[in-house]
Formats: C-alpha cells, structure tokens, sequence
C-alpha cells in the first residue's frame, strides 16, 4: 500500500512576545513513518509539536493533518481530528487524582460507547502492552518517572491513533530506562503502523526507532534526512551536535 | 471606592505589578491600569468560553456530581460551625443590647431575622470562599502547570466544559443549600445560647422568631447565595487556569482565588441587597 502525507506543516512561524521560536518551518510526515525533531532545549521542538495539535495557536504558516487545515476547524472538527492523535507530554502529564487504569480510561469514557466490561479489557491490554497491568490501582505519584511515561503511552493509545507525538520521551530517565522506552516505541511502530513525531535531544533513542531526523537550530531545519545522512553532513552545527551526543 | 479597590487587587494579584522593583508614578499608574484592564478583559473571555462550554453537549453528569460532593457535603461541617458560633454570638452581643433598650422579648426575631436575611448568606459564602475556591485555584493551577488540562484538551475533552464548568455550577447550586444548612445551625445555637442565659422553649423562641417572617425575607436572601456561588467558581477557575511560574504560581492563584472571590462577594452582597429591597421592598 501506497504511504500518503498525513502530516504537512508549511512555513510555520512562531513567536513569544520578542523572540521567534520556529522561523518558517516546512516538514513533512507519511503515513507509517517515524520522524525524530533533534535539537537543543529552547529551539522550540515542544512548541512544534503542541502546534501540530493545536494546543497553541501559530503566528503564520499552515498545518494539515490528514488534509485538513487546523486553523480552519471549528472545535467539532479539532476535537475529531485530536482523536486521531495521540500525545505523550514530557512529564507524562497523568491527571494526578486518578488511578492508572482511571487515567488510562479517560479518553475511552469520554469518547467510546462501549460497556465497562468491554473498556476494563481494553485498559488491562493497553496497560498490558506498555507492561503496567500490575499497577492499575496506584496513583500516578506512587509510580516511578519511567512508569508514568508508560501509562502515558498507553493513555495515548487508548483511541488508536493514526499519529503519535512524543515530547522527550526519554528525559529524565536512566539510561536502562530510556532504552527500554524508546524499544517500545520502536515495537508499536512495527505493530500499528503509525505515523509520530518524536521531539528529543536525545541522538541514541532517535537512532532506534527514527525513519528520518530532522534538527533544528535557533527556529530553523538546519538537517534533514537519515541517521547516515546527518553523519556525512558538512554543516558545523550538525557535526557539533552528533559528536557531543555520541 | 469598593469598586476602585477591586480594581486594584485585581491588578495586583493579575501578577503584572510584581515583578517591577523600581518605584516610578507614571509607569506604575500605566502598568496597574493595564493589568486591570487585561485581567477584566480576560475574565470577559473566560466567562464567555465557560458559558458556550457549559451549554455545548455532552453534559458532564458524573463530574458535576463528584463536584457537588466535594464543594457541598465537604463543606458542610465547616459550614455548620461556622453558622453555629454566628448563632451564638449574635445571641450573646444582641441580648445586651436590647435588655438595655427594654427589648428583650425582640431576641429570638432578631437572631432569626440577622442569620436568614444577610449573616447566614454571606458567612457561609465567605467559608466556601476560603475552602472551595482555594481548593479550585490550587487544583486547576496545578493541572496547568503540569500540563494536565493540555493533555485533556490534546485527548479531545474541553477542560472549560470538564474542569470549569462543573466547579462553577456545583458552587451555584450547592452554596444556597449550604446556606440552609448554616441557617438551621445558626437558629439553633442561636437559641442554645439564649436558653443557657435565660430559659425559654425551642418552640416558643421559634414561634417568637418567625412570628413575623414572610417567604420573602428568606427566599431571596437565601437564593442570592447562588449568585455568590456562580461568583466563587468563576473566580477560582479563572485565577487556576490561568497560573504561570510553576509551584509559587500555584500558590499566587490559591491566594488570589479566595481573596478575590472574597471581595467579590462582598461587592455582589451589596448590588444584590439593593435589589432584593427594591424588588420585595
């Protein structure tokens, strides 16, 4: 089956008050593919990803997701094409008065009609395939940072996605951890077929499950292309930011 | 003045003020006015979004009812001592008094009259102010600074219909039921003290007390509540949801909820004791 775009961001601008964060952006992501945005902390990589959901507003440029342009939904239509996307936050973000199977439940309790029987199921496997079906009563501040990104994944998972967008993924975990994160993203990859956006600064976990890297400097792409495209690259900053993350 | 004053709180615990150390007139006249005018400005939005969210399908059912637990039956302790030690104290402080003035058989009127008519009411307000709405401001700060009320807006859930209209309509219809509840402790006690001084019958001090009431000395009062309650809830969830800076942000947005859903409540009492007067006479 033929892959088509369903995701195309077109010279995106974004400030803050004075300083611009992303300064015409252009990307582009296929159905089934894995896209790594590198670069150091404050280029702006988070602000690109709460765009491409809008969860903040751009300045200029254009965003589609599946076709469609965000900045021309009313809520209906945002919230149907939301439902398509599944977002894992930096901190995971877990609603903190809610058990894990809660949380877990929640986009299923809100936007599904099936029976609480049939959602426990659907829980336990989600829960199940990130490896925290043990803990399903516990709070989120009674389970570790890595645990968290776990249940965060599976909340994410919950609608089944056709995307995926991760930020950092893997900060603030050990390095035993953020591997073992980054294989479970590699395996729900090669299981769903998704299509994600993993925003890191983190080279060794995008080498694993990344079909293309993008790196970005001071709001602008500076590379594109394969972990062996990036290496082979001429350009200063690029050599620089491999050779201090290897 | 009342007015001016709010203003001013506003503008300060808007936060803009904070941050400038150096003291200049002209620019800190210009900074106060702008802040106030954000902060109303953005309250005008707020309660604009809050309205659409909370009339826009799918009703949020089971969350206004675990709201209504958590701002009503929570409250209601706190709110009956509170209604109880006002019954109390109008009983000590009154009795004097009309002794003094050859009154005394006026006592139970004017401890029913005084918690039904405006202490009842606004105590009761003042306490879910201080507990509802620094729970509210702290709990909603806290989802967005650690960016839970963005994950349920990426999961497709309007945190305005989910979180904030829920806290602000459970507010509305639990403060006029709590104020029932402050009523009934503050007549009770009220007569408690009276009896310990001289004794007098339940009945006959509530014969006494309500001889001369009419519907309308307690409907309205009691119902203007709901407005202090629509008040409380706009307030918290406004200040929360729009906390920055992390942890001292959520502390910023606990304090500015109560302080001014207080003063708010204050000012409300005294536009809507004008009306009810006007109305009812």
């Amino acid at each position: 089956m033929q892959s088509h775009l369903l995701i195309e961001v077109d010279r995106l601008h974004k400030a803050f008050g004075d300083q611009a964060v992303l300064k015409g952006i252009t990307l582009r992501v296929r159905s089934g593919e894995t896209v790594a945005v590198l670069g150091r902390s404050g280029t702006g990589k988070s602000v690109l990803l709460k765009i491409l959901i809008r969860l903040l507003p751009s300045d200029s440029g254009t965003v589609r997701i599946a076709g469609e342009d965000l900045s021309q939904l009313d809520v209906l239509a945002l919230n149907a094409i939301r439902k398509k996307i599944g977002f894992l936050f930096q901190q995971a973000a877990l609603y903190d008065s809610m058990t894990v199977r809660e949380n877990v439940a929640f986009p299923l309790t809100k936007h599904t009609k099936t029976s609480s029987a049939d959602q426990e199921t659907r829980v336990r496997e989600l829960l199940a395939s990130v490896e925290m079906d043990r803990d399903l009563d516990k709070l989120p501040s009674q389970v570790s940072g890595g645990m968290q990104k776990r249940v965060g994944l599976a909340r994410a998972l919950a609608l089944d996605p056709e995307i995926l967008l991760f930020d950092e993924p893997t900060a603030g975990l050990d390095p035993i951890t953020a591997r073992e994160i980054s294989e479970l993203i590699l395996q729900l990859k090669q299981k769903r077929k998704m299509s994600a956006v993993v925003v890191t600064h983190d080279v060794q976990s995008a080498m694993v499950f990344a079909d293309r890297l993008v790196l970005l400097d001071q709001g602008n792409i500076v590379a594109e292309g394969t972990f062996a495209d990036l290496r082979e690259s001429r350009e200063p900053f690029v050599r620089k930011f491999l050779r201090d993350a290897s | 003045m009342i007015y001016l004053g709010i203003v001013a709180v506003a503008a300060v615990l808007s936060g803009s003020l904070t941050g400038d150390r150096s003291w200049n007139p002209v620019i800190f006249t210009k900074t106060f006015l702008v802040s106030a005018f954000e902060w109303f400005g953005e309250l005008g939005l707020f309660c604009a979004r809050l309205f659409l969210a909370a009339l826009t399908p799918p009703y949020q059912f089971a969350e206004l009812k675990r709201q209504c637990d958590e701002i009503g039956s929570k409250s209601l302790p706190l709110v009956a001592l509170a209604g109880a030690a006002t019954g109390v104290v109008l009983s000590l402080q009154t009795r004097d008094s009309l002794i003094r003035f050859g009154a005394r058989s006026f006592l139970p009127a004017v401890i029913v009259f005084s918690i039904i008519k405006e202490s009842g009411p606004v105590i009761t307000a003042l306490v879910v102010s201080g507990r509802a709405g620094a729970g509210i401001g702290a709990e909603l700060g806290s989802m967005k600074v650690t960016e839970q009320i963005d994950a349920m807006e990426a999961s497709a859930v309007d945190p305005f219909q989910y979180l904030a209209a829920t806290r602000v309509l459970a507010c509305a219809l639990m403060l006029p039921l709590l104020t029932l509840a402050s009523n009934f402790c503050g007549i009770f006690m009220g007569w408690v003290a009276s009896t310990l001084a001289e004794p007098i019958s339940l009945r006959l001090f509530l014969e006494n007390g309500f001889k001369n009431a009419l519907l309308s000395d307690f409907i309205p009062p009691t119902l203007k509540t709901a407005v202090f309650g629509l008040i409380i809830g706009v307030i918290a969830c406004f200040q929360g949801m729009r906390t920055t800076r992390g942890t001292e942000g959520v502390g910023r947005s606990a304090t500015s909820s109560v302080v001014l859903a207080s003063l708010f409540v204050i000012l409300a009492d005294v536009v809507l004791v004008r009306l009810i007067l006007s109305v009812w006479g």
